[in-house]
Order: structure tokens, then sequence, then C-alpha cells
């Protein structure tokens, strides 16, 4: 199977170039425009970590590591298209259009961290596992029933590949030739649990088989393969050629949550050593220097102009007017229905605001 | 001046056929989906003859997935369309629990009304119809207690039609549940074309003055049996049917206990976390001070609805409920 689903890769390790089906189209302005994404959502992440080590956000869901599979894949969705991520998912949500601040606010546990800006259709983060494969699924549904030509894209990871809905989403997709992009993170880890012991199967996209559907290895962390990959299998949907999935083999160097411990399932030597050999990020910064396409001043004052645009969200994250109790109440229906506005009331009166 | 409606002879479910029928020649948007629901009609005929009158983008045969039709339906009615889920039965709900629970009863409050998901999930339930095993489940107070959702029960052909079309019309998801023991015992004269009987409000289906009878679904049948004997026997029953079990009519179900001081609650589903002790709760809250007796409540078991050599002791009969109505009146 793994012959069958070779790991497409258009530059390896060292930066240097695998497959040049591409190269005209990569261009400096593509590769500055992945790396600042890239780095970007590296800076914020590791902030967020920090946040939550600082006690001033609750539990956070660290993706470094995965960047070029989550950015990868955003940069390849248009316009009037639809997300449907995962909570490890900001790096793509942030490329489609999330602002840091919101993706903060979620970690804050402001419901706010769940809207998307007017006009973005990104779903908040899929909490239940494999479950937003059929949102992902109806959604894109929906847009074939009205004509467009628009598509969905959908996160999940290797641990959601055991959950019914997995199937359920594919099958439905298949059924429907629904215009969507499983997108799968394969990190190795469903929290504690390696894949090995998640499936037989040797790869994921394999799984594709079974629906008569496109499937697709890559490499994860190649962001080219990852963007250009994608953005054929979105084509196809906009064509009304069907759905695609996608595995992207990738890692997470850390922890599944800031609550729990790597070191206790894992030898975290293979984080260290993958930092030096498949990073997402060393690995862009590797082939722009070998394509003279690197400038020290560039990437100094990048790294600092990133942390000066993450450090101004954290500020408006903390300066965020607090929420009204209001919000539990108000939301649960279009019209509040008289036992919870009998509860609301209580409440307030019990606070003696009315 | 009275206007003349047309009128069909219709029983509960060719009622439900003709809500679906009207609300979708209406508006493009609404869609059907489910098991057999297309060439099929539906394995009680609920959706026959809509895939020819609508085509197949509109009344769709889906897979063989509970999860797989509510969680598509859910990413449908975020992207603009008013999904019709039919789940065969009630009790083949529960494969698609997590889906209703985690996303489509909270989605509108997760985004502050961002998204919403203005959907109908139908399912026949209950029991006394000699049903195989798991298809006979009344289940609704695992519905009533989930927030966001809410929940409704005709029990006559007029209200099948008429709640269905304002479950749709409604801006959240609305579980319609269809008591399969009055899809075929009655017809009734249902008016053609559009109108509306209001979710949220109960029905007074008889007027008496010494004690009340909750009820819904296919327990209105042999509550109205029961009310029929008591008043031989000189005790006249307030009957209302409930209709939405959330949320529930609060100033009705008052209002009548207020007057007879006397209340029996019956219904098919379990007594433990069943509706009843939502409605002594209500009654505690809004009406303690006028209460003669204790309530009495005349329900299923805390069993699981066995098969159906047994259904009949399972289920309230007519006899229980007159014996609750005696034992409220005596006390």
């Amino acid at each position: 199977m793994e012959k069958l689903f070779p790991k497409m890769q258009i530059i390896n390790e060292n930066g240097e170039w695998n497959d040049e089906t591409y190269r005209g189209e990569i261009t400096e302005e593509l590769t500055k425009e992945l790396y600042t994404k890239m780095l970007r959502s590296r800076l914020f992440d590791r902030k967020g970590v920090n946040l939550q080590r600082q006690g001033r956000i609750g539990t956070y869901v660290p993706f470094e590591g995965q960047e070029a599979s989550q950015i990868g894949s955003a940069m390849a969705m248009g316009e009037g298209d639809w997300m449907f991520p995962t909570y490890r998912d900001h790096a793509a949500t942030m490329t489609f259009g999330h602002s840091l601040k919101t993706l903060f606010l979620y970690w804050k546990g402001r419901q706010e961290g769940c809207i998307p800006p007017e006009g973005k259709n990104i779903f908040p983060p899929a909490v239940p596992i494999a479950s937003q494969l059929l949102h992902a699924t109806g959604a894109a549904w929906a847009e074939k029933l009205k004509g467009t030509d628009r598509a969905s894209i959908v996160y999940f990871g290797d641990g959601a590949t055991s959950e019914g809905d997995f199937h359920e989403g594919l099958n439905f997709a298949s059924v429907f030739n629904a215009p969507v992009v499983f997108f799968n993170q394969n990190n190795g880890f469903a929290i504690s649990v390696p894949i090995e012991k998640q499936m037989k199967s040797k790869t994921i996209a394999q799984k594709a088989v079974a629906y008569e559907m496109e499937g697709v290895r890559l490499d994860g962390n190649d962001v080219f393969a990852v963007y250009f990959h994608t953005r054929t299998a979105v084509e196809r949907a906009r064509k009304g050629e069907g759905p695609t999935l996608i595995e992207a083999v990738t890692w997470r160097y850390g922890a599944h949550t800031t609550a729990d411990d790597p070191s206790k399932y894992r030898n975290q030597e293979e984080s260290v050593n993958r930092r030096e050999t498949t990073d997402p990020i060393l690995r862009l910064e590797r082939f722009m220097k070998n394509e003279n396409m690197w400038d020290e001043k560039w990437a100094a004052d990048l790294q600092e102009s990133l942390t000066l645009e993450i450090e101004a969200a954290v500020k408006e994250m903390e300066e965020a007017q607090a929420p009204h109790y209001n919000d539990v109440f108000d939301h649960v229906f279009a019209e509040n229905p008289w036992p919870i506005e009998s509860q609301k009331e209580a409440y307030a009166h019990s606070r003696g605001d009315r | 001046m009275t206007t003349a409606v047309d009128t069909k002879k219709l029983t509960m479910v060719q009622a439900v056929t003709d809500g679906m029928r009207v609300m979708m020649k209406e508006h493009e948007n609404v869609i059907v989906l489910g098991e057999d629901v297309g060439q099929n009609g539906g394995v009680f005929r609920a959706t026959d003859g809509l895939v020819a009158e609508f085509g197949e983008n509109r009344v769709i045969d889906t897979p063989l997935a509970e999860s797989g039709i509510i969680g598509t339906s859910i990413g449908l009615a975020i992207n603009g369309f008013k999904p019709i889920a039919e789940m065969q039965f009630l009790g083949f709900i529960y494969p698609a629990f997590n889906q209703i629970m985690t996303h489509a009863s909270r989605i509108r409050a997760r985004t502050l009304g961002h998204f919403t998901v203005p959907m109908v999930i139908r399912a026949p339930f209950g029991a006394g119809v000699r049903a195989p095993e798991i298809h006979s489940d009344s289940v609704e107070a695992l519905f009533t207690g989930m927030p966001g959702m809410k929940v409704v029960v005709p029990s006559n052909p007029y209200d099948a039609k008429g709640m269905l079309v304002s479950a749709i019309e409604d801006p959240d998801p609305v579980l319609f549940l269809e008591p399969m023991r009055c899809y075929r015992s009655t017809k009734m004269d249902v008016p053609e074309g559009k109108y509306n009987v209001p979710l949220g409000k109960a029905a007074r289906l008889q007027e008496g003055n010494d004690v009340t009878i909750f009820a819904y679904g296919a327990m209105i049948e042999v509550v109205m049996k029961a009310a029929k004997t008591a008043e031989e026997k000189g005790i006249k029953c307030d009957v209302i049917d409930l209709r939405t079990l959330y949320p529930l009519d609060k100033e009705m179900i008052a209002e009548s206990v207020q007057k007879t001081g006397r209340a029996v609650i019956v219904h098919e589903a379990p007594g433990t976390g069943g509706l009843g002790e939502t409605i002594i709760s209500l009654i505690n809250d809004t009406s303690f001070l006028y209460m003669k007796a204790p309530i009495e409540r005349v329900t299923g078991f805390d069993t699981p609805v066995p098969m159906f050599a047994l259904e009949d002791h399972y289920l309230p009969s007519a006899d229980r409920v007159v014996q609750a109505i005696e034992k409220v009146t005596q006390f």
C-alpha cells in the first residue's frame, strides 16, 4: 500500500527539488508568503503555550510541527469555500481568515472565539472526534445543490479515522459526489496512542479506495506538496469530480494539550531530532537559501513584525470586555423559551441586578 | 362571515405528508432525507409521492446511517437548507445522538447566533403496534433534557400537519415525534394548504373541574377513554394534550390545576426522568397552594420496553388511569 500511495514530496528535507512539476509557480513571492504564514503560526503557537503556562489562558492545544500541513492546505481554498477545523487547526483557520485575537479568545474560554469574520465560512472547532466530517460533507453538498463551484475542507487526525463518523462522512460524500477535501493530518499519535494501535493499514490514504475516491499521501512537512496537491483536490471538487482523501504525514513536537506530558507515552528524543531534520519551516529556509531567496534582514524584520502582531493580539484578547452573563441564556434559541427566560431572571435577581 | 376552507379526510401519516408537501411547494430550500424516504416513500409511507413531485435532489434516499443523516443535515442547514431528516424509528436515533447533542442543539449557542441549524428531525415512536424489539422506545425525555432542542408530539391529523408546518418554519432544531399508534387510527378533516398550529401551546380536549389529566401522543386516546369512565362515575376531567414537550405550556398547565387542584400525568415513557417529573416541578413552582391532593403519575416502567407479547402490561391503560383519577379525587 505504501507503494500505491507514495508520500508525495516537492522539496526534500534539505530544501532540494524532488519534483519540479510546479517549479514555474514556485516564485519567490509565493515562497515568502508561505514562509511568513508558517512562522506567524509558529510564533502564535509558542505564545499560546506560554500564555497557558502563565495562567493567562486555559488549556491550549499546540500544533507546532504541523504548520506546513495546515497552511499549505488552507492556502488552496478560495473565497466562499468552507472550512471545518478541529481544535488543533489554528494555523489553517488563521490562514483562511480568523483573527489572532479571536483564536486567543477561544482559549480564554470565550464564545466569541467560535465566531468567524463576516463572510468567512469557518465553523467552530469540532471537539468530538470526526463528527465534523459530516458537517463538511453536508455544507459541500449544499453548495452542489445550489449549483456553485464552492468546496469544503475538513481537518481531522489519525485517531479520527477509527470513528464511525469518518466512514459515514466519506461514504456520504462519495455517494452524493460532494465537493469535499478530507484533509487528514497524520501526526502519529491520538493523545498517547500510536498509529500502530489505531489501525493495521499502512496508510490512511488507502482508505479512500473503499469509497471509489481519490486518495493522496503527502509529506505533510513539505508546504509545497501540501499546497499544490490540495489545490488539485479542490479543483477536482469544483469541477464536480468528487471528494478526495488527503493524508498529510506530519508530527507534533509537543503535547496533545498543555494538560498532558508527552514524555509519558513517547520518547521526546525523536521530536528533538525531527526539529533538526524534517521541520517544515527549517526546510523552507534551506530551500530559500538554496534558491537565493533568503535574506537575513528580511527574516529578522519578519520575526520582529510578527512578534509585534502577536503581542498586539494578546493585548486585544486581554483587554476584551468581560462577557455578560446574558450570553449564557440569550443564544440557545432564536427566542428564549420561558424556562430559560425565567432562569435568566432568577439569576439576575440572585445577583441583585433586578 | 365565514370563509370556506377546503378540507380532506386524512390519517395522521397522510397529514404529515401533506405538511411536508405544502412546505416543499412554498420553500425550495426544504428538503427531505432519510432511509427509504424516496422511491419507497418511507417505511410508514410518510413521504409517499414526494420524490415524484419534487425530484431526487429534494427527497433523498440516504445511506443507512443515522449519524450521517443528522450530521450532513447540520451541514446543509448551516448552508441555507431546511432539512427534514427522517429517523426510521425513534429507537434508531441513538447513533445520531452525538450529532444532535454536541452539534445540532448547540451551534447557535456556541457561536452566539452566527451559525444556526434550522432543521426538523421526524421520528415515529412509541409502543402498542406489535413492532419488533427496539422499535417501540419512548425516549422523548433524552431530548427534552437537551438544551437547544424543541420537542413536539401531535396526537391527531389536524395538529400533525399544523405543527409540522410550524416546526419547519422554526429557526431552530425541532424533534417532531409521531406516535405510531395514531398514524392510521383515525381520519380527520384537515384543511388543504398551509396553516399553523403553534409550538409551545397545549390544547384542552375536554373541560372539567374535578381533576386535570396531562398526556400527549398515543396516550391521548387512552386518557380520553379513562375520562369517559370517570365521568360515568361523576368525576369531570380537564384533559390537556401537551403537544409540545419543550417548552411546556406553563400557562395552561398552571391554569388548569389551579382550577381543579388535582392532577394525573400520563406518559408511556419510563417514570424516572420522564416528563411527569418536570410537570410536577412546574406545578410546584406555580400552583403549590392550590393542590388538594398529591399528583399521580401513570407511566411506563423504568424498564426497557418489553417485546410485544408483554407490551400491553408496560403501556399505561385506561384502567390504570381511572384508578389514578379515583385516587386523587378520593384523597
